[in-house]
């Protein structure tokens, strides 16, 4: 088990949007998130990662456990390709950037800044920086999004090599990515509309 | 950490980095005032350690809304608080950064500047002092303010309303430590004074900073 998720509420603007997600990773294991937009695939994945607090429920993972890739890819225009993965290397001081740039495809653009990248070539980049934060648990928000077929086949073989070397991967898609995981589909999770009121603010009023 | 600190020079000097701003803008400031109350430079020497002070001062105001913001906009910000570095180092060499980028210049800057503003001679070495004793301060400062206003479009009009009222006592200070070395005055207090600000502001407020950041990143 490297994360185990028990009973989790979580809400976005205050309103509770999830409640009652249970599920749990072991290594070598991928989860697929699936479910109709604003259901809350992007707010549990955040939750999840620690990036806001709980409603309700556990997240129990290993201290430094999970590598998280939003919808943004955190890319600074005006560092190359090298630079912005070495940055990243080192502040997670994980494995070297060679593996990365090999996996993605990216050695031809080594010295390309970032700016002038397309699209599918910057989220190469951005899911490039998973391989290099050497972190087990991938957690991952809609990361085909402008990658064209050629780069989601090389996507979803990085994906199967981190979970063959023992990672596990939390992924939010809509797509198939061509390799058979179990699948968790949230909308039954929806939380009730008696449970939107905010206690905090009630203690108040 | 250290890593952090190469990315964001390494920005700052590149395109559009932003780097020269806050010194252009002092250049300018003290070069107009000059201009606005005439070469009287009896006027002048009374003036000069409020006027560089001041203009340091809303230099520095003038990149502190980039310290987050351009992180938060590309999500570098989410993954720096997912990674293994605290966030209380992040914000400590965010505001290095900016220390380097725009205080530092400014530092070296003000005698030049000081000669425009007729600054009689003994105060030349209280100029540097004061400003190299000061400027982390208000770089700290600022970073905590920036962290407060982070998630906000338009930020730049409220972080500078936060953060001018705490700017105040190290522009007291720092014109008086000024002041007096130009009047051949003992300069021990309001110089220790400054030093006091700067060094509590460096331990109290990354971790205000890192909190405050915490809240907007949900």
């Amino acid at each position: 088990m490297v994360l185990r998720v028990s009973d989790l509420a979580c809400a976005r603007g205050g309103v509770p949007v999830l409640e009652g997600v249970s599920f749990e990773l072991t290594p070598g294991q991928a989860l697929f998130l699936r479910g109709p937009n604003g259901i809350g695939k992007t707010t549990l994945l955040r939750t999840v990662a620690g990036l806001q607090p709980a409603l309700a429920g556990q997240v129990e993972a290993a201290p430094d456990a999970i590598a998280y890739a939003a919808h943004a890819d955190g890319l600074k225009a005006t560092l190359s390709v090298c630079e912005n993965l070495t940055f990243w290397s080192q502040i997670f001081g994980g494995p070297g950037i060679e593996g990365a740039l090999d996996a993605f495809n990216l050695r031809d653009l080594a010295d390309r800044q970032a700016q002038n990248l397309s699209a599918g070539q910057k989220r190469r980049l951005g899911l490039a920086r998973l391989l290099v934060t050497g972190r087990p648990v991938w957690m991952l928000d809609e990361p085909t999004v402008s990658l064209d077929r050629a780069s989601v086949t090389l996507f979803a073989e990085a994906v199967q090599a981190h979970l063959a070397n023992g990672g596990a991967a939390l992924i939010a898609t809509h797509i198939d990515l061509g390799f058979d995981a179990a699948v968790l589909d949230l909308s039954p999770f929806k939380a009730r509309p008696e449970t939107a009121v905010d206690h905090f603010d009630e203690a108040f009023l | 950490m250290i890593a952090l600190l190469k990315r964001d020079l390494a920005l700052a000097v590149r395109a559009g980095g932003g780097f020269g701003l806050g010194l252009a803008f002092f250049l300018i400031v003290t070069i107009l005032v000059p201009f606005g109350v005439g070469p009287d430079s009896g006027v002048l020497e009374i003036i000069a350690p409020g006027i560089l002070w001041v203009g340091a001062l809303l230099a520095c105001l003038l990149s502190l809304d980039r310290i987050f913001a351009l992180d938060f906009e590309d999500g570098s910000l989410d993954l720096l608080a997912t990674a293994p570095i605290p966030l209380e180092g992040v914000v400590a060499m965010k505001a290095v950064a900016h220390w380097l980028t725009t205080g530092l210049p400014l530092v070296l800057a003000a005698p030049v500047l000081g000669t425009l503003l007729h600054l009689p001679l003994p105060a030349y070495v209280w100029l540097m002092a004061s400003l190299a004793i000061g400027t982390p301060a208000l770089s700290m400062i600022g970073a905590f303010g920036a962290a407060l206003t982070v998630g906000l479009k338009r930020g730049g009009l409220l972080l500078s309303l936060l953060v001018l009222p705490l700017y105040v006592p190290t522009l007291i200070f720092g014109a008086e430590t000024v002041k007096r070395g130009a009047e051949g005055l003992a300069t021990g207090t309001p110089a220790l004074m400054l030093a006091g600000i700067t060094l509590a502001s460096c331990a109290l407020l990354p971790f205000a900073a890192a909190g405050a950041l915490r809240v907007n990143l949900r």
